[in-house]
């Protein structure tokens, strides 16, 4: 009885596991568009930084699409000081939500304009939430979006600009939509980027392309807010040690002059 | 330590007639006789030390900002990486650091297997060389746990769920492994101490590898004993001038990688916090267990045979712990290396067929890690297990085989004979 039971329960864990990669041996191997970005790549790997007027379209595209579903629960709204606003531009951009506050001296919850301090305030209270405005599927945190995924910003760039019609024959579940770079090709997230659905402040012409790679770059900021001062420390960092590893060999050299080896 | 130093120094000469620390200092790492024909090979050992005491200083200052609870963790080692003054750099420092940790200890193994380090008199030194990496293995293990990713929940779900393989008293065990029946807050707690002691566990059984290395002496490239002093160069200023080129290349390495490509070696995975509802498509460990993790995996289904298992009437050994057998066994062979090794002569260099044997070995090792990182299916299996046996072979057919067949090359009579002769 014993082993007929674990000998079923093995069966089935086999199967399930043979099922699982055989489902992704079938899917094939997805090319994402190799993009230039101006944090990353080649030699911007080193002295690469983030383009202050990209990161600024990026925020209000974040503020004026993807806040709609997504969260940024990591990132505090001070953070936008590095972005180049002043700060009573993130005073002001923080005010603009509503967050919960308390309680208050007569033990109750109150609503008060978030300030600075605040993380960024969620569209939605909790995951059960998001599922039920979402048709049942949760948009995830964009935090850590670039470095949550293989291909980081690539993988972005070509989820937001790979929506197609689904091939003829493609079984497309209701509700879900085709998309090129996307796992297995259906996503849950309705196309979100079109030309000019953002007026860009700063009047640079909202193409599909450009709204994508302005978000991109936002995201790969709020993942690695430390980039920038990470890079600029370590060509510091490498040039002491290069100059100092050149004085340690001069310095092994003149010991070792004397001895025959 | 043949004669007592005498420090002009009034202090130090107090302290040391009652302790005699310096004594001990300038006996050990300044007099101290080093073959002298050591390459940069013999820097890793040095370097390895290096890295374990930046690991842990890192390690004490992350552990301040750290909090070890299921719903904190995640959070709070983005808090380090965010708002914690350098906490990115201390964090990347730390993750980089385990990397180069296994770089330098893997690469200080393999200099041992190509020069015999091993071999007599330097078994027990190299024995604990072995605990150091299991060791490693374990704090390693259980610190990729701690930031409480999708890839540290479920390769804690994984590796905890490998002693459930053993006989009778797997499923107890694992459940008091974990002190609840998942992978869950009890075991983050455990597994935050276990990892904050267990570094304190290898700087001891480190000081035990060097205290052994200094009775015996280094091993050396040419592999023959140290007769004369002019075979020795001085501890300092000798080698303490040689390890610090070797460090200073490191440290250029180390910078670069975690300045410039800080999640090299990391999975992306592991920046979704854990959800033990949703298993990712691939559990993959780190870069530096694939090969470990390709063999776990490489043990067939009916290894045993089915006729054994009927014949017995039951399977006493799964494939699941013929695996982990399998995995340990990787391992435990090289605690008996030194008595597999039937050759006395210790260098490769003359040792001309093993030598090839050596490059092959290390080919392998590579290929495991290449198959330990794919999903195991199609060819990847079935290249898996021929790497697999071939690993074990190596110890337990080519070792003991090529001390009777081998003819090595003539040695030379000393250190110094070969300087010699090329000079004269």
């Amino acid at each position: 009885m014993m082993r007929s039971t674990m000998r079923t329960l093995i069966i089935a864990a086999a199967a399930m596991v043979v099922g699982a990669t055989a489902a992704q041996a079938s899917g094939e191997k997805i090319e994402l568009p190799a993009r230039n970005w101006s944090w990353q790549g080649g030699w911007n790997n080193v002295f690469g930084s983030f383009d202050r007027a990209q990161l600024q379209r990026g925020l209000q595209i974040y503020t004026e699409v993807c806040s709609g579903c997504h969260s940024l629960k990591l990132v505090t709204y001070r953070n936008l000081a590095a972005l180049g606003y002043s700060e009573d531009e993130v005073k002001a951009y923080a005010g603009a939500h509503e967050v919960q506050d308390g309680p208050n001296d007569d033990g109750e919850m109150f609503m008060r304009p978030a300030l600075p301090s605040d993380r960024f305030v969620s569209p939605f209270a909790n995951d059960q939430a998001a599922r039920a405005s979402n048709n049942g599927a949760l948009p995830p945190d964009l935090s850590l979006i670039a470095k949550a995924r293989k291909g980081g910003a690539n993988y972005i760039f070509g989820i937001l600009t790979g929506y197609e019609e689904a091939p003829e024959g493609f079984p497309l579940s209701e509700g879900m939509n085709y998309n090129h770079y996307f796992a297995g090709h259906q996503i849950a997230m309705a196309q979100p980027l079109m030309d000019d659905v953002v007026t860009y402040a700063d009047g640079t012409a909202a193409t599909t392309e450009q709204l994508a790679s302005d978000i991109t770059a936002f995201l790969a900021w709020t993942a690695e807010p430390e980039l920038e001062e990470r890079k600029s420390m370590g060509v510091r960092v490498m040039i002491f040690l290069a100059f100092f590893t050149i004085l340690l060999i001069a310095v092994k050299r003149r010991v070792w002059a004397d001895v025959k080896h | 330590m043949a004669t007592k130093t005498e420090f002009k120094n009034p202090v130090i000469r107090w302290v040391d007639d009652r302790l005699p620390v310096f004594t001990y200092l300038e006996h050990e790492y300044h007099q101290f006789p080093m073959p002298k024909n050591l390459n940069y090979w013999w820097n890793f050992g040095a370097l390895a030390s290096i890295v374990l005491v930046v690991m842990i200083v890192t390690g004490i200052m992350l552990a301040m900002q750290y909090t070890a609870h299921v719903s904190l963790a995640f959070e709070s080692v983005e808090r380090i990486m965010r708002d914690v003054n350098y906490g990115w750099l201390l964090r990347y420092m730390h993750t980089n650091g385990a990397s180069m940790f296994f770089i330098v200890v893997y690469i200080h193994i393999f200099r041992g297997l190509y020069y015999g380090s091993y071999k007599k008199p330097r078994e027990l030194l190299w024995m604990l060389g072995v605990a150091i990496l299991l060791l490693m293995m374990a704090t390693a293990f259980m610190g990729y746990v701690l930031p409480w990713g999708q890839m540290s929940f479920w390769g804690a779900t994984v590796i905890t769920n490998l002693f459930s393989a053993i006989p009778l008293v797997g499923k107890s065990i694992v459940i008091w492994l974990w002190g609840g029946f998942s992978v869950d807050n009890p075991t983050l707690n455990r597994f935050f101490a276990l990892h904050y002691l267990l570094p304190f566990a290898i700087f001891a059984v480190v000081a035990l590898h060097v205290v052994a290395v200094h009775i015996t002496g280094s091993n050396n490239p040419a592999g023959v004993d140290v007769q004369a002093p002019r075979d020795t160069v001085a501890f300092h200023p000798y080698f303490t001038a040689k390890d610090s080129v070797g460090l200073g290349v490191f440290l250029l390495f180390f910078a670069a990688i975690v300045f410039f490509a800080p999640n090299l070696f990391g999975e992306p995975d592991n920046y979704i916090k854990a959800n033990p509802m949703q298993t990712p498509p691939h559990i993959v460990p780190e870069w530096y267990f694939l090969p470990f993790y390709a063999i776990l995996r490489a043990v067939p289904d009916n290894f045993i045979g089915d006729w054994v298992t009927s014949w017995m009437g039951f399977s006493f050994i799964s494939a699941k712990l013929a695996g982990v057998i399998a995995m340990f066994g990787s391992i435990a062979v090289l605690f008996v290396l030194p008595w597999l090794d039937t050759s006395k002569v210790r260098s490769a260099r003359y040792r001309p067929v093993y030598r090839w044997f050596f490059w092959i070995f290390m080919i392998v090792c590579g290929v495991l890690g290449w198959v330990g990182a794919n999903p195991a299916e199609g060819w990847f299996i079935v290249i898996g297990r021929v790497a697999t046996a071939y690993y074990f072979a190596h110890f337990l057919v080519v070792f003991p085989l090529l001390g009777w067949l081998e003819t090595p090359r003539p040695l030379p009579a000393s250190i110094s004979e070969p300087v010699l002769k090329e000079k004269a």
